[in-house]
């Protein structure tokens, strides 16, 4: 009698797991860096939807989605590549591709996915459907700041030797690649801006940003904000800044200044600079909520448990938000009215309203660092 | 008796080795700064990253002195930024025996 009753249980149970079908537009994923792992998000419900365990070593992770935002890539420490099916929740691929790795893009066509390597120096490039390894560029320098651009390529800037290069993937077995020597000391990333054509590195070793024009890229690189430190001594930089196309609200493009508590604010028509804004701290992010009324900037080490957010027509900060200890990421939803926030050093992602900046959800996570929605597969440099 | 007389000495270097070594709840906050604002630049495990490997094998043949020496006031013209305002100097050398040991997992 009792089998019965439990094979019918795990009937209904089977029956139950047939998930029905769902879009994945409000979907994302949270790295939990410590347990390497990934949480699965919704934005719709903000709830978190489970986890997929087993990615390695996820310090410094992050993740590009295919055009579908069906898959995410995820790119490890450890030069993990993992496919994941965030409909299926669980791993699709995985392949270790090389000793050390910091990030990647997709191209444009979603058909190939580049992994940016430390050690050995170098991008791989890969089938995006089956994680076919297709060709190797190596550079004999650790690659930062990679984003993809149209037409197939991808750009990145060399740290050592101070180097952007641009590969066209067209015929991913046998990539071209355009050098721009000498652009200054130590880009440390680098980044397009939403219509794929320019890409901007920023610079650890000179007060300045490296700017290309990926329409003319034979022109070279152009030395942008140069000498924005006014020959002051920077503050001892804790955590590098992050870039990446947010940054860029309207006509404006709001950047970390290098060990300074200051958010550089650019004009992309003129190339100048537009102002400059004194901040909490040593800026890590500096994102434009989508619409482009205000940028939200994060800060390092030690004062990173802070979140403030500068008015972009009053150019000034507007608000100040204490999510918790070590807060490393935001990222928000595609129309901009909610922003998830994670707080490393408190086990949380915190959602918050973008327009009252009440509270909406608080979910407990493992050491949460990035947040990554699948929005972004729809978006060029992402 | 001469085997008595060196395990004195031994136990001797030990106790100076652990004289200035951090308290428990201390050793755990630096243990959390090394694995999760060093391996920022380091790695989470410390593999290495924009900063080399800290890993025992990468800092086996390295001067333990030099080493502290470096984590308190960085290395100039490079990423490495000074640590002296949140460590002691026996902070910093208690750290680099557990660099040197490998961290527990
Ligand atoms: C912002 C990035 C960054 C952070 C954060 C950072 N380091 Fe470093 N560190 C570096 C870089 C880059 C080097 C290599 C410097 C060079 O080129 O000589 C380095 C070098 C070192 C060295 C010398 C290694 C050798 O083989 O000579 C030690 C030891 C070290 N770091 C320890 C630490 C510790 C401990 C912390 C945390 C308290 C830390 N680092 C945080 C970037 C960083």
């Amino acid at each position: 009698m009792r089998f019965p009753v439990i094979a019918a249980l795990l009937l209904g149970i089977a029956a139950c797991a047939t998930p029905p079908p769902r879009g994945t537009g409000d979907l994302g994923l949270v790295i939990e860096r410590a347990a390497g792992r990934v949480m699965l998000i919704e934005t719709s419900g903000r709830s978190s939807l489970g986890h997929i365990e087993g990615l390695g070593d996820l310090s410094h992770a992050s993740a590009v989605f295919s055009r579908d935002g069906r898959y995410a890539y995820v790119f490890g420490r450890d030069g993990g590549l993992t496919k994941l099916d965030l409909l299926r929740a669980r791993i699709e691929r995985r392949v270790i591709q090389a000793g050390n790795s910091i990030g990647g893009a997709i191209s444009q066509d979603g058909r190939l996915v580049a992994v940016a390597n430390y050690v050995p120096g170098g991008i791989r490039i890969f089938d995006a459907q089956t994680l076919e390894p297709l060709s190797v560029v190596p550079t004999g320098a650790k690659v930062v700041g990679i984003a993809d651009a149209p037409g197939n390529r991808f750009v990145f800037s060399l740290f050592e030797t101070g180097e952007i290069w641009i590969v066209d993937a067209s015929d991913p077995r046998r990539p071209q690649v355009r050098k721009i020597v000498g652009v200054g000391k130590q880009p440390y990333d680098g980044f397009i801006t939403p219509n794929g054509r320019h890409y901007i590195a920023g610079l650890f070793g000179e007060d300045g940003l490296a700017l290309v024009d990926l329409w003319a890229p034979q022109a070279g690189a152009r030395r942008i904000l140069d000498g924005y430190g006014r020959g002051e001594e920077p503050l001892p930089v804790y955590k590098m800044p992050h870039l990446r196309g947010w940054a860029v609200a309207g006509r404006y493009i709001f950047l970390p200044a290098v060990g300074r508590h200051e958010v550089l604010v650019l004009d992309s028509v003129t190339w100048t600079e537009a102002g400059r804004i004194a901040v909490h701290g040593q800026p890590v992010f500096a994102v434009a909520q989508p619409g482009a009324r205000r940028v939200w900037v994060n800060f390092a080490f030690p004062r990173n448990d802070v979140v403030q957010v500068i008015d972009v027509a009053a150019m000034r900060v507007v608000k100040e938000l204490r999510p918790g200890r070590a807060v490393l990421h935001m990222e928000f939803t595609p129309r901009g009215e909610q922003v998830w926030v994670s707080s490393r050093d408190d086990g949380a992602v915190l959602v918050y309203d973008t327009a009252t900046y009440a509270e909406l959800a608080r979910l407990p996570a493992q050491s949460p660092s990035g947040i990554f929605l699948t929005s972004r597969g729809a978006m060029t440099g992402f | 008796m001469l085997r008595f007389l060196a395990m004195l000495a031994l136990a001797a270097v030990c106790t100076t080795a652990l004289a200035g070594a951090p308290a428990p709840a201390r050793r755990a906050e630096i243990l959390h700064l090394l694995r999760q604002d060093c391996g920022a630049c380091h790695g989470l495990t410390l593999k290495g990253g924009l900063g080399p490997s800290l890993e025992p094998a990468a800092l086996a043949a390295k001067d333990a002195d030099q080493l502290s020496f470096v984590i308190l006031q960085g290395r100039r013209g490079t990423p490495m930024p000074p640590w002296g305002a949140f460590l002691t100097q026996a902070e910093a050398r208690w750290m680099v025996e557990q660099l040197k040991k490998g961290l527990p997992k």
